[in-house]
């Protein structure tokens, strides 16, 4: 039982959706963030003083998933987020102790 | 009744509907500045700039009505500098084109635009308290009294043979726009800048909040200064006024265009994007440029006069933040700089000196300046004029006002 967290460039937030739809993982949770990595900073001009975010806008998906569906989902995240340049993102896995689903305590793969 | 006395009646009803109509037009004005001031500050100042705006034109009505318009325009002496002071308006005088109810509001719209324009430049930062007061002093002496050295007949504006100069400015380039800027630019050198507007590395930009309103309110002004001008021809009763105020429209509009489509060649040649605010400031620069003289060029030479006006605001916009002159609307330099040549050029096409017009604008801004910096030094010494480095931080909409302009969004920011 995996946590899946993503994060992705805000316009590409569709194209990972459609892609996880397809897979038939139903459930996720989305973030807007903002940060840095290799992406250099946009720096535009407003009334001829120029100025940059030190950080830059992305969207944080996160999705609980079985061992079993963990690597298609990761190919499919890949395919459909990636441009080929700086800022595309990052995948980080890791495990999850427990799950419950509230509304029926069931637990761990029941409850995702 | 016979034929004449029939005309006589019409003229004056014609030359009210006509005061009346472009009146509410120039009122509209504060519509327009309040929105584009609102757009061009960021959102924690939105609720104060445009608690500024209401109560900065309620103000000036009241100044303006109670000693303003005396100071201006009755029982004055022509030619001369020191205007009779007196209280209200007097009943319309014999043989008047116009009922004197409808000149004191076509003249108190315009006594409200000037205040207008320091809103905008000392917006961010100033006590609105502070604001206030000063609005009173504009709008009940110190525009009152360079309104009487020009419009009102005083050694400005008299002509040579009633022992004045004969200096010319339509509809107020120098008289409104320029004194306006003046104002704000005494009270910004007192003020200073933003907190965190000019850095060791140069300036920092801080853009505006709402692009919307900045382009609304653009509009708004832009057709408001069609009542502006157009009005300033004053009467409508013959087929001379009629070609005039079609003239001027005509101008007022082709100026705007042109000083907007300048200003986009320069943003996007110089800084490599269309930058919209600048954009906006060029319409406005081409519009207070062609204000001294709507009525006299022809539609080319006011296509050049607003595409020079809006050529020279754009680089005064430089200019001002190489010095620390913060100004968040551009509005020393659209209507300073701007309203300086539009008096300048008043000679191309009037029939004036260089030097008249040059001792108008040194008058005017001499005074306005100098006026205005007593008033705003005395406010600064007896109550302060800027807010504490906190509320700054935290925005005026929560230090002077107390109410958002965004609630769901904010957060403390």
């Amino acid at each position: 039982m995996n946590w899946l967290t993503a994060i992705v460039r805000p316009f590409k937030l569709n194209d990972v959706y459609d892609r996880l739809i397809e897979e038939g993982i139903g459930g996720m949770t989305i973030t807007e963030v903002k940060g840095r990595g290799n992406q250099p900073t946009k720096t535009e001009v407003y009334r001829g003083n120029s100025y940059s975010d030190t950080f830059i806008p992305k969207i944080k998906i996160e999705v609980a998933l079985s061992d079993e569906a963990l690597e298609n989902v990761i190919d499919s995240i890949i395919e459909s987020a990636t441009t080929g340049k700086p800022g595309d993102g990052k995948i980080f896995i890791s495990k999850i102790q427990k799950a419950i689903r509230i509304r029926t305590k069931e637990i761990d793969l029941d409850a995702i | 009744m016979n034929t004449e006395a029939i005309v006589i009646e019409h003229n004056y009803i014609f030359n009210t509907l006509f005061l009346l109509l472009s009146g509410a037009l120039v009122m509209w004005m504060a519509a327009g500045f309040s929105m584009l001031e609102a757009g061009l500050v960021r959102s924690k100042n939105t609720t104060e700039i445009l608690t500024k705006n209401i109560l900065l034109y309620a103000l000036a009505c009241i100044a303006y009505q109670v000693i303003g318009f005396d100071i201006m325009y009755q029982d004055n002496a022509t030619g001369g500098w020191l205007p009779s002071f007196g209280i209200g308006i007097n009943p319309t005088a014999e043989g008047a084109t116009q009922p004197v109810e409808v000149d004191f509001f076509f003249q108190v719209v315009f006594v409200a635009t000037a205040m207008s324009i320091v809103s905008g430049a000392v917006a961010e930062r100033m006590k609105l308290s502070s604001f206030l007061i000063f609005a009173i002093f504009m709008t009940a002496v110190i525009y009152p009294v360079s309104g009487y050295w020009t419009w009102g007949a005083g050694f400005l504006g008299a002509s040579v043979e009633d022992g004045g100069i004969g200096f010319s400015d339509f509809a107020g380039s120098g008289i409104v726009h320029l004194a306006g800027a003046m104002a704000a630019l005494s009270g910004v050198i007192l003020l200073g800048p933003r907190k965190g507007r000019y850095t060791s590395n140069g300036a920092k930009a801080m853009p505006g909040a709402n692009m919307p309103l900045v382009a609304l309110g653009t509009f708004i002004l832009w057709m408001g200064w069609l009542g502006f001008n157009g009005g300033s021809q004053l009467t409508l009763n013959s087929v001379d006024d009629a070609n005039a105020v079609g003239r001027i429209f005509l101008n007022t509009n082709a100026a705007a265009a042109a000083g907007a489509l300048v200003a986009y060649f320069l943003t996007t040649f110089l800084y490599g994007k269309a930058d919209l605010t600048l954009i906006v400031n060029g319409a406005l620069a081409g519009l207070v440029t062609i204000t001294a003289a709507p009525d006299s060029p022809t539609p080319t030479q006011a296509v050049a006069f607003g595409a020079l006006g809006a050529a020279a605001v754009f680089f005064a916009i430089n200019f001002f933040d190489k010095v620390k002159i913060d100004d968040p609307v551009g509005a020393i330099s659209v209507h300073g700089v701007a309203g300086i040549i539009g008096v300048m050029l008043v000679p191309f096409t009037k029939d004036v000196s260089f030097t008249t017009q040059l001792i108008g604008i040194l008058v005017i801004s001499a005074w306005v300046f100098g006026s205005s910096f007593i008033v705003w030094f005395a406010i600064k010494k007896f109550i302060g004029v800027r807010i504490s480095e906190q509320d700054e931080y935290i925005g005026a909409d929560t230090s002077e006002c107390g109410v958002e302009a965004y609630p769901e969004f904010s957060g403390g920011k």
